[in-house]
């Protein structure tokens, strides 16, 4: 660790402070309704102190526990993703002009965010975002103005959930890179604080500015100690042993089918995942016909009109589109971008509404791959 | 006057068989819009709203209700004839409606104890969807149908352009809209990933499950939603009823009530 900090609870809420008067609006963890949300938050009292949540397959519940900590809920259901690439954003409008018409492309408005709160997981998935919309001909200077501004403060993950499968993804319990500052929550009998790590000159300057102390070797102890003790506590293994191949290997498992009998292709797996990118846009005009107007919008490779083309649809079948999710997901994904598309975090498996286990499904094409049985045959 | 004001404008007419007027009066609901719509379209044809009653032929005709009764097959039949586009509105017309309920008794029974007279009463054994007898050139659904929906449709037909109706669930609604699921955060039965979406995800933006007003979405799992809805303690009984509401006879949810009967 590089000159670690120790931040007390004042600290933090002089660290959100200090992101309002630098003009970040602050999103961060929030109790709504049931569940943890992000969104702004103005104080350390927005955050949702002693909520713990349980996942599993098709099930999250939450509940608040004794403790005090800030941070001892695993994961929301929805990302970060909605922020830096919005479920909905208008490109242009159109408007006639006599015979010709004239186009305004709509100005980006978007705050500079501050999060609070960014898991390991997550901030992989940000930086394979990242890669994929810089990349090639698809750059979205939009995602990428929003990534410029955006300051990010991870939290270490304390208690992982049965759904989370990091440990596999090589991706967390502890934030790696991409973040300002790094923050490990201790509760150490009455002494509840963090210890701050900075990731970026702005982070240094930040903790400087609000006057954190520096820790010391027992906080530095306490803080290893608590993500050896996350780390231990991730259960579920995705075995990623060739699996690229795999995958691409085993179009024709019998497992797909297996698999589409229990999919209901509503979605939910592709919305919530924290790097699923694809979207649609959708045209729509005045009455009269004179002012046009362009939104993309998320779309999902699990809705029929994601493969409806001139001429028919090339993935009618439940079995077609959950298994291109998936091999996009963990096989093609690394080809098109250079790393996998899953980073472990489990949202799919938690939210999908029948619990459906990306792992097990893995598991399964693995334990019958038609390549061991067939000697490669396709 | 009327006549030249409405020159060039294409001639709607709206249609009502069995339903309960719900649908059309989206139309009139359509207050901030209403103005707009009346300057760009003709209503040639619309009781509901109008005295004058312009005879056909008709650029749009938009139907709403099911077709009950011998009488209904032959006015439907003549409608399409005098319509250039046929629009249905409403689970009435898109699906049966809920007085497809009717499907599963024998309709002899209701006459017998409902009408004094039953031999006045001419009517079919089933309550169908307009489609079931004519070609339909966009089915609009819903239970109520969404106002904007029957605003994009008219626009969309206006400006000669696909209109933008999703058939997709209404858990990708849900997710666009940042929605809890109430079915995976609270176990609460919800139709959501085997219905249309369109509504907008009323119910589950208020913590209810949904209804499935809109019908089946475009590719339903309905036995792996009855799976689920098993597992979260809802008997085949609750499973059947869930499924038999405003849309009991579209294909997938009467399939899903059936193989859920005792």
């Amino acid at each position: 660790m590089n000159n670690p900090f120790r931040l007390t609870i004042e600290g933090l809420e002089r660290v959100i402070m200090s992101l309002q008067q630098k003009g970040y609006d602050v999103i961060g963890p929030r109790y709504s309704d049931g569940v943890i949300v992000y969104d702004r938050i103005h104080s350390i009292d927005d955050l949702p102190a002693g909520f713990v949540d349980e996942l599993t397959p098709g099930m999250y519940r939450l509940t608040k526990s004794g403790n005090r900590q800030f941070f001892g809920y695993t994961l929301p259901p929805q990302s970060w993703k909605r922020f830096l690439y919005p479920p909905c954003r208008e490109l242009f409008t159109l408007r006639k002009d006599g015979r010709s018409f004239g186009l305004t492309p709509k100005e980006d408005r978007s705050p500079a965010y501050a999060f609070v709160g960014v898991r390991a997981c997550e901030l992989s998935a940000i930086s394979i975002q990242d890669r994929v919309f810089s990349s090639g001909d698809y750059r979205d200077e939009a995602y990428l103005s929003v990534r410029r501004r955006n300051f990010i403060i991870a939290v270490n993950c304390s208690q992982p959930a049965e759904t989370c499968f990091c440990t596999s993804m090589g991706t967390g319990p502890k934030a790696g890179a991409g973040f300002d500052i790094v923050l490990t929550e201790i509760i150490n009998g009455e002494s509840h604080y963090f210890v701050a790590e900075a990731g970026s000159d702005a982070g240094t300057s930040l903790m400087e500015g609000i006057g954190a102390g520096g820790a010391d070797e027992s906080d530095v102890g306490a803080a290893d100690e608590t993500i050896r003790k996350a780390s231990a506590a991730v259960t579920r293994i995705m075995d990623t042993s060739d699996l690229p191949e795999l995958l691409a290997e085993n179009t024709d498992h019998p497992q797909w089918d297996d698999v589409a009998k229990r999919c209901l292709t509503c979605g939910n797996c592709t919305m919530v995942c924290p790097t699923c990118f694809c979207s649609t846009v959708e045209d729509r005009t005045d009455l009269a016909g004179r002012i046009a107007g362009r939104t993309r919008t998320w779309d999902s490779c699990f809705t029929m009109d994601f493969a409806r083309v001139s001429g028919g649809n090339f993935r009618i079948s439940g079995k077609s589109r959950y298994r291109q999710w998936l091999t996009h997901k963990l096989s093609s994904w690394v080809e098109q971008f250079g790393v996998s598309g899953c980073v472990g975090c489990g949202r799919c498996i938690t939210w999908c509404p029948v619990g459906i286990d990306l792992t097990a499904e893995v598991g399964a094409i693995k334990r019958g791959s038609t390549k061991q049985e067939s000697g490669g045959s396709r | 006057m009327p006549q030249r004001r409405n020159a060039g404008k294409p001639k709607v007419a709206v249609f009502k068989f069995a339903s309960c007027d719900g649908c059309q009066l989206s139309l009139l609901d359509a207050e901030e819009e209403l103005l707009d719509v009346a300057g760009a379209i003709n209503i040639a044809f619309f009781p509901e709203a109008s005295r004058r009653m312009l005879r056909g032929p008709y650029d749009i005709g938009i139907v709403e209700g099911s077709i009950t009764t011998p009488h209904d097959v032959e006015h439907i039949r003549a409608i399409r004839k005098s319509c250039g586009a046929l629009i249905t509105i409403g689970a009435c017309a898109t699906a049966g409606g809920i007085q497809a309920l009717r499907n599963w008794k024998d309709i002899r029974n209701f006459v017998h104890v409902v009408y004094a007279s039953p031999e006045y009463i001419s009517t079919l054994d089933r309550s169908l969807p307009v489609g079931s007898f004519v070609h339909v050139d966009f089915e609009l659904r819903g239970c109520p149908i969404n106002k904007f929906q029957l605003l994009e449709i008219i626009n969309a037909f206006l400006n000669k352009r696909k209109p933008n109706i999703h058939t997709y669930s209404v858990c990708m609604e849900c997710k666009i809209k940042g929605n809890n699921c109430i079915m995976v955060a609270r176990g609460e039965p919800c139709l959501g990933p085997v219905t249309q979406s369109g509504c907008g995800a009323i119910c589950p933006s208020f913590n209810r499950g949904c209804y499935g007003c809109f019908g089946p979405m475009e590719s339903p799992n309905a036995p792996a939603l009855s799976a689920r809805l098993h597992e979260l303690g809802q008997t085949k009984h609750d499973i059947k009823l869930a499924f038999r509401t405003f849309n009991a006879y579209a294909d997938a949810f009467r399939k899903e009530s059936e193989s859920n009967e005792q």
